[in-house]
């Protein structure tokens, strides 16, 4: 006898089993600075775990006098980190100057510690072009067109190994919203198709404005999306920087030696709004839901540990705060001494030979701006 | 020398293209082993491999993102998307990328990008794929828009296109592809990507065209020749920047202006010159601006598509209303 439809194929035991293998977040130091992977802590120097933490409180400093600046009405448009700083400087460590990175508008400070300056960071904000300036740097403009930094890198890879470059990958990062779009498919999938060196990264923050991440899909992990692509994944601590780095270092490694690209999902929370233009978040989410996530955050975890090892005093730490707030303060001046930029000089750059039309608009923003 | 029909006409230009720069790379859905579904690409993948002349994944934003990541690791990307009512697959890739990248970036990054794409009416084909989508691409600053009326220009332009180091929407006419053969010059030769051209000279009317109606607007100067009436017919070739020139200097010798399209009428091509005669030239003209398009509806179904797009009887009728004006 024929069995009944619906108990030919157990989709249910399908759907309850597929996302197993990565239910198991990456992580080597966990909330309570707890080390849970003693193997691969002590292949850090002790001079690489004070760099991690200098360029997290680098991070956190950044955000702080950023938001200090914004409040003066001295920025325009500025996308807190806060809370993202083991995500963001925990992957962009993994980085070679030769890889090619494909930034969010959150992710400023990558963009700067990959060559841009914390000046043109301000400039970006304040919306002037010397703020994308990047010369010879492998910078791409913080996207704001979610999901279209994914397709431009697989292009970036599909150069990158056009070109014959033996130790070079294309980095992209998107949030957990930015993974709803097409092109976020488009783009892992075009690299996948050409077995291309990219490395797409995923910061899970929790948030897409005020839309939670469990709204954006069912899918149990943001990182086993790119299974379906036939691409490797791994989720990670994202508030662990020693696991972001070791994930991010490592998915570099595979990409870069002619394997094909791979997905990192670091788990991390946005402690602050989405943007410093109006949005509340406690509009949509409530103190106790944010409570855990500031427990786990990633500095704290790291002063632990190097206060124990007596590599970091608060004292150290309040100076280094210092020195960061005095070079942040000196390239606002910079960014504020650099000449506005005019109408003119947009309209000299929107085609290589201006068009007749454009030619004539020029000559009439001349004429108004040397007034 | 050799009669080649224009889409035979487009193939060499790309092969002088792929011959003459090796970053040159042409890519898209169909293109490597099949030649593209209408064979534009034929044999190029065999000449050039299959590094440089590539099939991709089935998706018309990854296909202009990935050319935009192409170019700013060196590369000097064709990519073709198989029709232009695909385009509205990749409008970001298009309007809100490369064409600003070149502003993003202070002027100090190209996106050498040309887009191939076929378009327009007459063959009876499925939904979506005959739209005369121009009107939506032509208000993008840093994209170019042409679109060659003659296999002649085709093969020039699709060269200058290439070469061009801004992005180029560069639109093949369906109903052109085989209808027409020139002689076309063997090896490299480069038609201007911004200037329009006067295809009959004239001094009663202007007749303003792109395109397949540009072939339309011919049959109309020549049957109006045969009443000692002199029609001048300008095929714009470059819908932007659009080449005002030489239609105020045609205006200036006629004084009477018909303006032809097969898009639908609301705010596009035609207008935008309308636009600038009105602005620039009116004085010139002792009659009202005369228009020819096609309705604004959908673009319709096969079945009804001879009765919708413009032809020779609409133009002719026009241009007597302003010749008797």
């Amino acid at each position: 006898m024929a069995k009944k439809t619906g108990q030919v194929i157990d989709f249910a035991s399908i759907k309850a089993t597929m996302s197993d293998p990565y239910k198991k977040t990456f992580q080597i130091v966990d909330k309570d600075a707890k080390i849970v992977n003693q193997e691969l802590f002590d292949t850090f120097s002790d001079d690489q775990l004070v760099d991690f933490m200098k360029k997290m409180v680098w991070e956190r400093t950044l955000h702080e006098q950023t938001m200090n600046f914004s409040r003066q009405g001295r920025l325009g448009f500025y996308a807190p980190t806060y809370g993202e700083e083991a995500s963001e400087m925990g992957s962009v460590s993994a980085f070679k100057d030769q890889d090619f990175l494909f930034p969010a508008y959150r992710d400023l400070p990558q963009l700067i510690q990959h060559g841009a300056s914390v000046a043109q960071g301000f400039l970006w904000s304040k919306g002037n072009a010397v703020g994308d300036d990047y010369g010879e740097q492998r910078n791409w403009f913080p996207q704001i067109i979610i999901g279209a930094q994914y397709v431009e890198a697989a292009g970036a890879a599909l150069g990158i190994k056009k070109n014959g470059e033996k130790d070079a990958v294309s980095f992209v990062y998107t949030g957990d919203g930015g993974t709803s779009q097409g092109d976020f498919y488009e783009g892992v999938n075009f690299a996948s198709s050409f077995q291309a060196p990219a490395v797409f990264m995923v910061q899970n923050n929790g948030w897409a404005i005020s839309v939670p991440r469990y709204k954006q899909t069912a899918a149990e992990t943001l990182a086993q999306k790119a299974v379906a692509m036939g691409v490797p994944s791994i989720q990670v601590d994202g508030m662990d920087i020693l696991a972001t780095y070791i994930a991010t270092k490592e998915a570099r490694e595979f990409a870069a030696a002619g394997n094909g690209p791979v997905l990192v999902e670091t788990l991390t929370y946005r402690y602050g709004a989405h943007s410093s233009a109006g949005d509340d978040p406690s509009r949509y989410r409530t103190k106790e839901e944010e409570k855990p996530w500031f427990d786990a955050d990633p500095l704290i975890r790291m002063r632990k540990i190097l206060t124990d090892k007596g590599l970091w005093s608060q004292d150290q730490e309040d100076k280094l705060v210092e020195e960061y707030k005095d070079s942040f303060k000196a390239s606002m001046k910079e960014a504020e001494n650099t000449p506005t930029q005019s109408v003119v000089d947009m309209l000299k750059t929107t085609f290589e030979e201006p068009t007749p039309q454009i030619k004539a608009d020029i000559a009439r923003f001349e004429a108004k701006e040397s007034k | 020398m050799a009669k080649l029909t224009y889409i035979k006409a487009i193939t060499d230009g790309l092969d002088v293209v792929l011959g003459e720069d090796p970053k040159t790379l042409i890519f898209g859905e169909d293109v490597g082993k099949n030649g593209g579904v209408f064979r534009t690409t034929e044999g190029l993948q065999d000449k050039y491999g299959e590094d440089r002349v590539f099939d991709t994944p089935l998706a018309e934003s990854g296909i202009l993102g990935l050319s935009i990541g192409l170019a700013a690791t060196g590369w000097r990307p064709i990519p073709e998307i198989q029709f232009m009512g695909f385009t509205f697959e990749g409008v970001d890739s298009i309007g809100g990328q490369m064409a600003r990248n070149r502003f993003r970036f202070s002027g100090k990054r190209a996106m050498p990008i040309t887009i191939r794409t076929p378009f327009g009416g007459g063959t009876h084909t499925a939904e979506m794929h005959a739209d005369n989508l121009e009107n939506y691409f032509v208000g993008t600053p840093g994209l170019r828009v042409v679109t060659p009326a003659n296999p002649y220009d085709a093969k020039g332009m699709v060269i200058s296109a290439v070469e061009n180091n801004d992005p180029v929407l560069f639109m093949e006419n369906l109903k052109l592809y085989r209808s027409m053969k020139d002689e076309i010059p063997e090896g490299k030769y480069t038609v201007p990507l911004d200037t329009a051209k006067v295809v009959h000279e004239g001094s009663d009317i202007t007749i303003v065209a792109y395109s397949a109606e540009v072939n339309e607007a011919l049959k109309v100067a020549d049957k109006l020749a045969k009443e000692n009436i002199s029609a001048e017919v300008i095929d714009l070739r470059s819908l932007s920047p659009i080449d005002t020139d030489t239609i105020f200097k045609s205006v200036e010798k006629t004084h009477k202006v018909v303006v032809v399209q097969e898009a639908q009428k609301m705010a596009g091509v035609g207008a935008q010159v309308t636009a600038e005669i009105a602005e620039n030239a009116i004085m010139n003209l002792d009659a009202p601006i005369g228009r020819v398009a096609a309705p604004d509806s959908v673009y319709p179904w096969a079945q009804v598509e001879n009765d919708w797009i413009p032809n020779a009887d609409d133009i002719e009728a026009k241009a007597r209303e302003i010749l008797n004006y």
